[in-house]
């Protein structure tokens, strides 16, 4: 090949790798066999935080929800807050109040203040959600994955109206790794099978064009999937996608910082973002094909 | 007997032999680690790896291994700027076979128990060995601050019409540039050093990246944070100063230079150390304040060189047009590219740390701390690399590279990590320009560049340390030569 044959390769590959894809084709449609209505009870009392093993107490008891909220869940959400005013659609976004923090003007602290906010967009083409201007419904393919493009208000909106909450960080490490300081949910070592992260070759992965995108919840639970075969992957308390999949905001409001704390690691991290002590953080309304969201409750 | 003698006498008691041997050693650990990460462990590599080494990789341990390796190689890379400091400063012959003796037996013993106490289960006499050696590099950078005193009339520059730069009593400023680079060094390492005594008593380990948002952070923590951003700064420093002696900085530029590089290095470390005092609010400041003149320095001696390299091919040409001139430039890869890099550098480096800095919190602190952290580490790894690259192509000159070898493993060095760097470029910055849900094409396309540009590197410096190791069994290989060359601007035939 001459070397105009080969710059001109060379130049078709560079435009071909910017070339736009289409992140709202459907997923393989594999049915998992989660109960996305399942919460999981924590006890209360000790366990170990951190990556250096703090003994920390949670004096009280709580649960949690066994998988990440879904898209199809949060559909209904929204179709429910709509009918009773809670949100406001308008036309690339849903908004929704938040009654604002305290602003102590700290370095690089921004404020949040009382107003709506950014819940989802409606003009990302990577939502799972439609909307055909009186009711949002999960697009076919992707009912039961996990919620993305979801900013912090929009998933603390979710929980909120039900008299729910986001689970703390506290909360959320230690239903990931219950008291015996494991690093991973399931235990002290990763397998392509335990869960979904950036090149573990599951079957939603398209490394070409699409990347790696989100699984089912509760897709890791020992099933069978076409040649595909999982590891059950539960945390020690039963719940499922607690590492990888999508990252999951807590709902920690710290001082001098607006930012908000996830936890989990995602589809798109490595493995070593998965180890349950690991913290991410963003502003409250970010959003992200990678970000999702479960639920806490008290209790009583 | 006397095979092995007189091979172990070149590798361990010649400059170009000791330079050989880091180099060898920093390649192989680079490559063989270089697999247990990015796109090598996706394809399953590492994998095989661990299994094949029998490693141990305890999850939670992960940030303490790569803070041993890191510095492993960064012992290697310092031994060699020392290697290459005492061959080409004037000191005495007991300071500088001192120095070197301490160096070597210390970034050997560092490497191979840090490595080996890291990746392959604990032995605790490793660790007390990794510290030791460690121990003995500190030594000998004390020994190196020594040597190089500046106030010694034996080094003072006595003909006033000089061409290098020096005060009126003689001074020599370049002397006074490496003591004032090796002083800060040796104070800087205790930045590292301390937190690190205290480890398990107040004091975890961490990667700096990974707690840039914590609003507050402890006395120790910004000590570490300190001590790797100036540790990383001197080295580039010194390399600065070892191209300047290599191509014989001189003139009206070098007497520029060299007092802004003195005062850029030492307000560079007064900011850095700063961040553990009262100072911490300004810190910032005072480092961009050093780091300007410091800059400054590095691009006097571009011009320097540039225009020598000009003049010098095209000597003859009574008036030579502009592409007379550039081939003239660029005709010598191995001495055009250490320049060049540190031109490049501002793209990769220096120009993506300015805009975060001036656009941190509108678009940096925006993305979520991933995003951030991946920005903060190709940032620093690009800058590491480009410091090894020039180093390789210094080496390629000493080892007396030439004709056709010497422009292909220089061109080849300076096209393929740029290509690299560019590539990380793009790969850091991407989210400035694409949206998550789009990428993967584009992450394609920079991850296979950077693989190809860093891979087909690591093959071409391989071809060089494969034929200088055949050439250790010949009988008057180019060994031969070397082991009684002293002089490092003096190229075996």
């Amino acid at each position: 090949m001459n070397k105009a044959g080969l710059t001109l390769l060379l130049v078709a590959w560079l435009v071909a790798s910017c070339a736009t894809m289409d992140p709202s084709l459907p997923a393989p449609d594999y049915a998992t066999r989660a109960d996305t209505d399942r919460w999981e009870a924590i006890p209360a009392g000790p366990f170990l935080l951190g990556q250096h093993d703090a003994s920390v107490e949670i004096a009280h008891p709580y649960e949690m929800m066994a998988y990440p909220v879904t898209v199809d869940q949060y559909a209904g959400f929204l179709n429910d807050a709509l009918a009773d005013g809670m949100i406001k659609v308008g036309k690339d976004a849903v908004t929704g109040f938040y009654p604002g923090d305290p602003f102590r003007g700290a370095k690089h602290e921004e404020e949040i203040a009382d107003g709506d906010w950014l819940l989802i967009p409606l003009a990302d083409a990577a939502l799972r959600l439609g909307f055909d201007g009186s009711t949002f419904t999960a697009k076919s393919t992707w009912e039961l994955h996990p919620m993305t493009l979801v900013s912090w208000f929009g998933a603390r909106a979710y929980c909120d109206y039900y008299g729910w909450r986001l689970p703390t960080e506290l909360e959320w490490e230690k239903a990931a790794r219950g008291t015996d300081g494991r690093p991973f949910p399931w235990g002290d070592e990763i397998a392509r099978e335990n869960a979904n992260f950036y090149a573990s070759r599951d079957p939603f992965e398209e490394m070409r064009a699409l990347g790696s995108r989100t699984t089912p919840v509760g897709f890791y639970d020992g099933s069978q999937y076409g040649d595909y075969i999982t590891l059950d992957s539960p945390s020690p308390y039963g719940l499922y996608d607690m590492a990888g999949n999508v990252w999951q905001w807590t709902g920690d409001v710290y001082e001098l910082q607006h930012y908000r704390y996830l936890r989990g690691g995602s589809k798109d991290t490595y493995e070593m973002d998965l180890r349950v002590w690991v913290r991410n953080s963003a502003t409250p309304t970010y959003i992200s094909p990678g970000v999702g969201f479960r639920c806490a409750r008290d209790v009583k | 007997m006397s095979f092995l003698r007189t091979r172990l006498n070149f590798l361990f008691g010649s400059t170009r032999g000791l330079i050989l041997v880091a180099i060898a050693l920093i390649g192989m650990v680079t490559a063989l680690w270089g697999m247990l990460s990015g796109p090598m462990a996706e394809m399953g590599v590492r994998d095989v790896v661990v299994k094949a080494l029998n490693m141990d990789l305890i999850q939670r341990e992960r940030e303490g291994r790569i803070i041993i390796l890191y510095h492993a190689i960064a012992m290697a890379v310092v031994a060699i700027e020392v290697y290459l400091i005492t061959g080409l400063v004037r000191m005495k012959d007991f300071y500088r076979t001192a120095t070197r003796l301490l160096v070597t037996a210390g970034y050997m013993l560092a490497m191979f128990f840090g490595l080996a106490f890291a990746y392959f289960g604990h032995n605790w006499v490793f660790h007390g060995l990794w510290i030791f050696g460690l121990s003995l590099m500190f030594l000998a950078g004390c020994l190196m601050v020594v040597a190089l005193w500046p106030w010694n009339s034996d080094y003072y520059i006595k003909d006033r019409k000089s061409p290098y730069a020096h005060t009126r009593n003689g001074l020599d400023l370049e002397r006074l540039a490496f003591f004032a680079m090796s002083l800060t060094t040796v104070i800087s390492v205790l930045f590292g050093a301390v937190p690190g005594s205290y480890f398990g008593n107040g004091f975890d380990v961490f990667l700096a990246e990974n707690i840039i948002r914590n609003p507050e952070k402890t006395v120790l923590e910004y000590s570490v944070i300190g001590h790797l951003h100036i540790m990383l700064a001197l080295i580039a420093i010194a390399v600065t100063l070892i191209i300047g002696r290599w191509l014989d900085f001189k003139g009206i530029y070098h007497k520029i230079a060299m007092p802004l590089m003195i005062l850029g290095t030492i307000v560079l470390n007064i900011g850095v150390w700063g961040v553990v005092t009262p100072l911490e609010p300004i810190a910032h400041m005072i480092i961009y304040v050093g780091a300007t003149p410091s800059m400054l320095a590095a691009l006097m001696l571009v011009i320097f060189g540039w225009d020598r390299f000009i003049r010098e091919g095209t000597a003859g040409i009574k008036r030579p047009t502009f592409a007379q001139k550039l081939a003239a430039l660029v005709r010598d890869p191995l001495r055009f590219g250490p320049l060049w890099q540190m031109v490049f550098m501002n793209f990769t480096v220096s120009g993506v740390g300015i805009l975060m800095a001036v656009r941190l919190d509108e678009i940096f602190r925006v993305w979520p701390a991933r995003e951030e952290r991946i920005e903060l580490t190709g940032h620093w790894h690009v800058l590491s690399a480009i410091i090894a690259t020039i180093i390789l192509l210094y080496y390629g000159d000493l080892t007396g590279l030439k004709g056709k070898v010497r422009r292909w493993y220089g061109w080849a060095i300076i096209l393929l990590s740029d290509l690299a760097f560019a590539s990380v470029t793009i790969f850091e910055m991407k989210r400035l320009f694409i949206t998550e849900a789009e990428q993967q094409p584009l992450v394609n396309t920079v991850m296979l560049l950077i693989d190809l540009g860093l891979g087909a590197l690591l093959v071409v410096l391989a071809m060089l340390m494969l034929w200088r190791l055949g050439d250790l069994f010949k009988s008057k290989g180019l060994w031969a030569r070397e082991t009684f060359q002293k002089d490092l601007t003096e190229v075996a035939e």
